[in-house]
């Protein structure tokens, strides 16, 4: 109740004092989802940079990062946003999944050590974001519980959603998998890794401000 | 000469490490617990290697919580490597509008117990795999 109580507080004075324009932005998902393909794409096409670096290897995002003053602009009106790449949302983590992709012990070790602080972080941060994409695999089944808890946590909190069903540029993509398991939300279908249907996303997320 | 009858009892079957136990928890196992309580209680069993089919739903904010109490045991407690979990609801999609109030206010007094989460040892459940309607479950071959 408290807690509730205190959220409730924060967003009203964040609402009141908050710099007009900028909006937290964040990205979750499960590993692998294309969380940090999707931030780069967007910094690439509105500040023509990368946020950070991207592998086949899950946990390739260990860290929270940031890219401020991300300002995108439709019809005239230009929209600031601070960008928030999270750490994939993991249940479990198994330092010898890494050892598959070539590293050695200690390094998988380290590697699963900063995965799951990684995890801890994202679930802190989810306190703080405006607005969150949720990107989903789908190639994979939707059905994950990671989805199904980090929608519902972000629910709970009243922040707004949009869930991009990323990787449609592979034969097994199947949207509408994606959109039958959460009927609520909007679903669009990218491919932040080729920019497919990227002017979609970018009319979903200025209807995604809108929520706020 | 007679011979001694052979004794017919049964030797306690050992439960070895090997051995998969399935933990059925009510849901009034869990009702008047805190959230910290609950966790504790979640995660005494699943450090116990066994697997849990709870009656009803915990809250996404319980959820998270599990994860973030498992990710700080991976690497401090031996072969442990987190948890698998899902969770399949009664609810179905073609209710009407009476019945999915009726639902709600029951959620809110008494809990989601029409569903069940079943929740394992990432050492032991290789994979949960779930769609709205059915829920299967892997587990390792050792």
């Amino acid at each position: 109740m408290i807690k509730i109580i205190k959220n409730f507080a924060r967003r009203i004075f964040s609402g009141l004092f908050k710099k007009k324009g900028e909006i937290k932005l964040g990205f979750y998902g499960s590993p692998n989802a294309g969380k940090t393909s999707l931030a780069n794409r967007i910094c690439q096409d509105w500040l023509g940079e990368d946020l950070g670096s991207v592998s086949k290897m899950p946990h390739e995002t260990r860290e929270i990062q940031i890219k401020e003053k991300v300002i995108l602009e439709k019809d005239g009106k230009k929209i600031e946003f601070k960008l928030i790449d999270t750490p994939g949302i993991a249940t479990k983590i198994d330092f010898e999944e890494f050892m598959k992709f070539g590293l050695k012990r200690k390094e998988a070790q380290n590697r699963a050590k900063e995965a799951t602080q990684g995890i801890i972080e994202s679930i802190k941060w989810l306190d703080d974001m405006d607005a969150v994409i949720i990107l989903i695999d789908s190639t994979m089944n939707p059905y994950s519980q990671v989805n199904i808890t980090i929608i519902g946590n972000l629910v709970a909190r009243k922040i707004p959603v949009l869930i991009a069903a990323n990787k449609i540029d592979l034969k097994k993509s199947n949207i509408k998998k994606v959109q039958g398991a959460f009927p609520e939300y909007d679903v669009i279908g990218i491919s932040a890794k080729n920019g497919d249907n990227i002017e979609e996303f970018y009319e979903g997320l200025f209807k995604l401000v809108k929520k706020i | 000469m007679a011979t001694k009858k052979k004794r017919s009892v049964r030797k306690p079957k050992k439960i070895g490490k090997k051995d998969l136990t399935i933990h059925f928890m009510p849901y009034s196992e869990i009702a008047n617990k805190n959230v910290i309580e609950r966790i504790k209680k979640i995660m005494g069993l699943i450090l116990d290697k066994k697997i849990i089919i709870l009656q009803g739903k915990l809250k996404p904010e319980e959820e998270v919580r599990l994860i973030e109490n498992s990710m700080t045991l991976i690497g401090n407690i031996k072969d442990f490597q987190g948890i698998e979990i899902a969770a399949i609801s009664g609810e179905s999609e073609n209710t009407t509008l009476f019945h999915k109030i009726r639902h709600n206010i029951a959620k809110i007094l008494i809990g989601e117990q029409d569903a069940i989460t079943i929740i394992g040892p990432a050492s032991i459940v290789k994979e949960i795999t779930q769609d709205p309607k059915k829920i299967e479950l892997m587990l390792q071959r050792k």
